[in-house]
C-alpha cells in the first residue's frame, strides 16, 4: 500500500474548487483509489456531488447537539458516496458569527484522533474556503496535515492575485514543515490566451500548470442533479478532462516551495497578456471636473 | 537610618539595569526615576502606562481585571457576567475582598461567579444565545438582582459576539440594566484600560439612568468614589464624613448599589479615593452635571485631618465646624495609635510596589508612625499619578514603573527595606529573601486601612508583621552551626 497522499484545495471564492474537488476525486475513485474528502467551509457544499445530498450533517453541528465534540464518534460525521469516497465536512456557524477557523481546528483534530486516516486510504483531499483568511483555515497545511497544495486558478486578475497570496502563505508553513505547491489547476473562464497565462504564472510560481479543464455546460447538468460528470455521463469528454487530471495528480512528483510574486511582476505579468492596462500615474487622484478641465486645456 | 543618596540611587539604577540587553536597558531605564520634590511634571522623568517587556515578569493585569474586578464587581446587587470560558471568573472570584452587606445568592452577589462557561462550540457559532440563555436564567434563579453587566473575556472580541444586541434585548425583557463591557483582556497594557472602560460603560448605560426623576436632595449629598471596601475601607471612610454632616448618597463601587449610581448625578460633590480607577467618571459628572470632584486620603491621620478640611471647605459653616469636631474627637485616638506603635516602628524603612492609588496614598499613614518610604512605584498608573507621587515622595527615593521581578528583588538587596508593601505574587518571594512583607491590595485578610478605625489597624498589621519574632529565626540549622564554627576558628 502506497503511501497515503495527503492534499489541499486552494483558490479564490467562486472559482470553482469544490466542483473540480469533486469530479477529480470520483476521477480518482473510479480508477481503484480510496479516497476521502474533508470539506473546510462553513457552507458545507464540498461533499453534495458525491453523497447527491443538499448539505452533508457537519462535525461542527453535530457537536453542538450532542454536547461537545468529544461525544462523537467517527460514524457519526462520515459519509460514504459515489465510488465509495468517505465525505466529513468540519462545518461551522453561519456568516457573521462565531469562529469557522476554530471549527476547521476542532474537525480536523477530531478526526485525526478518531482514526479517520487509516492506512486504507490513498488520497485525502481538503477543500478549503476561499484564501487563508486566518490560522483555522491554514489548518489543513500545517504540520503532519496536507503536503501537497493545488491552487484552482483562472485567466481572470483575481484569481491569479488570490493565487499568488496563497503561495505566500504556502512559503510560511513549507519553512517550517513540508507542504510543497504541487500545481495550479486552470479552471477555463475561457479568456485570451488563458492557458499560456496561467502556465506562466505557473513558471514564475515555480510550479507547474497541472491541467488545463476546459469549460463545459455538462458540468453544471451534472451538478444540478447533485452528481459529478463522472457519475452523471462517464462518457462526456468533459470526464476525460477529469481523468486525466486525475491521473496527472497520481504522477506528480513536481512538489515545490512556491517563489510568490511581488504585487509588481504580478501587475506585469498581467499586462504582458493584456488584461491590465498600463497604469496612467498622471489620472491618478484627479476628479471628473479636473480631467474635463484638462482636456479643454 | 537615611536612605540612599541620589548619587547612590543613579548607581544602584545602572548596576540593575546592566545585565539588560541593550533595547530592554534603554526602555526600563525611561521607567525608573530618583523623586526630585522640585519638580512639577513627572513627563520627562519617567514613562508609564506602556507595554511590558515580553520576559521581565510584570506584575500587571489585563481590562478585564480592571472592569470586572475592580469597578463592576463590587456592585452588590447587580450581577457581573464573566463572558467567556471559565477560568477567568472563576479565578478572580471573591479575591479583592469587598466587603458588602447583604445576603449573597439572594439580594447580593459579588462573591459569586456567573459565568457563561465557553466550551469550543461556543467559539465557533458564537456565544450570543447563549448569553441570552444565561440572563434569562440568572433572573429567573436570583430575581432580587438589579441589573446585569456582562464582561467580555478575550475570545468575545476574536469571534465578535454582538453582546451590545444581546444585552439591548435583556434589558427590555426584563425591564432592568444589561450593561454590556468590551472589557477584553487583551486590550490596552494593564488593567487601567479596564477602569476606563467600564467606567464608560457606566457612563452610558448607567449614570444617567434616572435623569429628571425626583430625588430629595440636602446641600449636603456626597458620593464616595474610588474606593472599594476592601475590608471595610468604605465604611471607615463613610462614618467620617456622616460625623461631619454629609450625607454619603452613593458608594462606588464597594458595598455600593445600583440606585446608589444612578442617583449620583444629584450629589453636591464627588469625593474621589482612587483616582486612577474613578477620574474618567468624575470628569464626566463634572462636565454633564457640573459637579465638582475632590481627591481625598484616608490613610493616617495627618492625611485624613488634611482631607477633611479639604472636603469641609466645599461647604457652609456647618459642615466645617463638624470637620473640627471630628478632628477633635478622634485626634486622642490616633494619638493613642501613634504612642502605641511608633516607638516599636520608628525610622524604619519601607518600599511600596501596589496598583494605581496606594503607592503615593498610604506615604503619609507610614510617615505618621514614623517610618520612611524609600522607594515606591505602581503597576499600571499614568504620568498624572506620577505627578502626585513626586510631592508625597522624599528627595531622592527611588520610583519604579511596572517594575520587574528582577529589579524589585535587586532594589530590595540594594535598600534593604525593613518592610515591603506589594500583592500577592510579590509576598512569598520575599519571604524567602526574609523580608517582612505585607499585602496591600488585599491587606492581607485584614484591613479596614481607611478612617480612623482603619489606622489602628494598619498600625497594628504593620507592627505584628516587621516586629514578628519568626524573621529571627530564618537561619536555619545547619548554617548556624557553620557561622558558629567559623567564628570559632577565626
Amino acid at each position: 500500500m502506497a503511501k497515503l497522499r495527503q492534499c489541499a484545495i486552494y483558490g479564490k471564492g467562486g472559482i470553482g474548487k469544490s466542483t473540480t474537488t469533486q469530479n477529480l476525486v470520483a476521477a480518482l475513485a473510479e480508477s481503484g483509489k480510496k479516497v476521502m474528502i474533508v470539506g473546510c467551509d462553513p457552507k458545507a457544499d464540498s461533499t453534495r456531488l458525491i453523497l447527491h445530498s443538499k448539505a452533508q450533517s457537519t462535525v461542527m453541528h453535530l457537536a453542538a447537539e450532542a454536547g461537545s465534540v468529544e461525544d462523537l464518534e467517527l460514524e457519526d460525521v462520515m459519509a460514504v458516496g459515489f465510488g465509495g469516497v468517505k465525505c466529513v465536512e468540519s462545518g461551522g456557524p453561519e456568516p457573521g458569527v462565531g469562529c469557522a477557523g476554530r471549527g476547521v481546528i476542532t474537525a480536523i483534530n477530531f478526526l485525526e484522533e478518531e482514526g479517520a486516516y487509516d492506512e486504507d486510504l490513498d488520497f485525502v483531499f481538503y477543500d478549503v474556503l476561499g484564501d487563508v483568511v486566518c490560522g483555522g483555515f491554514a489548518m489543513p497545511i500545517r504540520e503532519n496535515k496536507a503536503q501537497e497544495i493545488y491552487i484552482v486558478v483562472s485567466g481572470e486578475m483575481m484569481a491569479m492575485y488570490a493565487a499568488n497570496n496563497i503561495a505566500k502563505g504556502i512559503v510560511k508553513y513549507a519553512n517550517s514543515g513540508g507542504v510543497r505547491l504541487a500545481g495550479l489547476i486552470c479552471n477555463s473562464r475561457k479568456t485570451d490566451r488563458e492557458d499560456e497565462l496561467i502556465e506562466a504564472l505557473a513558471a514564475r510560481l515555480g510550479s507547474q500548470m497541472i491541467h488545463f479543464v476546459p469549460r463545459d455546460n455538462v458540468v453544471q447538468h451534472a451538478e444540478i442533479r447533485r452528481m459529478t460528470v463522472i457519475e452523471y455521463d462517464p462518457t462526456a469528454k468533459q470526464a476525460d478532462e477529469y481523468r486525466a487530471l486525475a491521473q496527472k495528480i497520481i504522477n506528480n512528483t513536481k512538489f515545490v516551495i512556491p517563489t510568490p510574486l511581488e504585487m509588481e511582476e504580478l501587475e506585469e505579468l498581467l499586462m504582458e497578456f493584456g488584461i491590465m492596462e498600463q497604469e496612467d500615474e498622471s489620472i491618478i487622484g484627479k476628479t471628473a471636473a479636473e480631467l474635463a478641465a484638462e482636456a479643454a486645456a | 537610618m537615611a536612605a540612599l543618596t541620589r548619587e547612590d540611587t543613579e548607581a544602584l539604577i545602572a548596576e540593575v539595569l546592566e545585565v539588560y540587553p541593550d533595547k530592554a536597558k534603554k526602555d526600563r531605564a525611561k521607567h525608573l526615576m530618583i523623586n526630585d520634590k522640585t519638580l512639577e511634571s513627572s513627563k520627562k522623568c519617567i514613562t508609564s502606562n506602556r507595554k511590558s517587556l515580553p520576559g521581565v515578569m510584570t506584575m500587571r493585569g489585563c481590562a478585564y481585571a480592571g472592569s470586572k474586578g475592580v469597578v463592576w464587581g463590587p456592585i452588590k446587587d447587580m450581577i457581573s457576567i464573566s463572558h467567556g470560558p471559565i477560568g477567568c471568573g472563576q479565578y478572580a472570584r471573591a479575591g479583592r475582598r469587598n466587603y458588602y452587606v447583604g445576603t449573597t445568592g439572594v439580594d447580593a452577589f459579588c462573591e459569586m461567579n456567573f459565568t457563561s462557561d465557553f466550551q469550543e462550540k461556543d467559539i465557533v457559532f458564537g456565544g450570543d444565545k447563549k448569553l441570552a440563555k444565561l440572563i434569562e436564567e440568572i433572573e429567573m434563579l436570583f430575581p432580587l438582582n438589579k441589573g446585569i453587566s456582562v464582561q467580555s473575556e478575550c475570545p468575545i472580541g476574536l469571534i465578535g459576539d454582538d453582546i451590545e444586541a444581546v444585552s439591548k434585548k435583556a434589558a427590555a425583557q426584563i425591564g432592568k440594566p444589561v450593561v454590556p463591557v468590551r472589557c477584553e483582556g487583551f486590550r490596552g497594557v494593564s488593567q487601567s484600560l479596564g477602569h476606563h472602560i467600564a467606567n464608560d460603560s457606566v457612563r452610558d448605560w448607567i449614570l444617567s439612568n434616572r435623569d429628571g426623576q425626583a430625588f430629595e436632595t440636602t446641600p449636603y449629598d456626597v458620593a464616595i468614589l474610588g474606593d472599594y471596601n476592601i475590608g471595610g475601607d468604605a465604611w471607615a471612610s463613610r462614618i467620617l464624613l456622616e460625623e461631619m454632616g454629609l450625607r454619603v448618597v452613593a458608594q462606588w463601587s464597594g458595598d455600593g448599589t445600583l440606585a446608589e449610581m444612578e442617583n449620583t448625578p444629584k450629589v453636591k460633590l464627588n469625593l474621589l479615593h482612587c483616582y486612577r480607577s474613578m477620574n474618567y467618571i468624575s470628569r464626566h459628572m463634572e462636565e454633564k452635571y457640573g459637579i465638582p470632584w475632590l481627591e481625598y486620603n484616608f490613610f493616617g491621620p495627618t492625611k485624613i485631618k488634611e482631607s477633611l478640611r479639604k472636603i469641609a471647605s466645599f461647604f457652609d459653616d456647618k459642615i466645617k465646624e463638624g470637620a473640627e469636631r471630628v478632628i477633635e474627637k478622634y485626634t486622642p485616638m490616633m494619638d493613642a495609635v501613634i504612642a502605641k506603635y511608633r516607638p516599636r516602628l520608628e525610622g524604619k524603612k519601607v518600599m511600596l510596589y501596589v496598583g494605581g492609588l496606594r503607592p503615593r496614598h498610604v506615604v503619609g499613614a507610614y510617615e505618621d508612625l514614623g517610618m520612611e518610604v524609600v522607594g515606591t512605584g505602581y503597576e499600571f498608573a499614568h504620568n498624572d499619578d506620577y505627578d502626585r507621587t513626586i510631592k508625597e515622595m522624599g528627595d531622592a527615593t527611588l520610583i519604579y514603573d511596572d517594575v520587574t521581578g528582577y529589579e524589585f528583588e535587586e532594589f530590595v538587596k540594594a535598600m534593604k527595606p525593613d518592610l515591603i508593601g506589594s500583592g500577592i505574587k510579590e509576598k512569598y518571594v520575599f519571604h524567602k529573601m526574609g523580608v517582612p512583607f505585607r499585602q496591600l491590595h488585599s491587606w492581607d485578610y485584614s484591613g479596614p486601612y481607611h478612617g480612623v478605625d482603619g489606622f489602628a489597624i494598619f498600625a497594628r498589621d504593620m507592627d505584628m508583621t516587621l516586629n514578628n519574632p519568626c524573621w529571627t529565626k530564618l537561619t536555619p540549622p545547619w548554617v548556624k552551626k557553620e557561622a558558629v564554627a567559623e567564628k570559632k576558628a577565626a
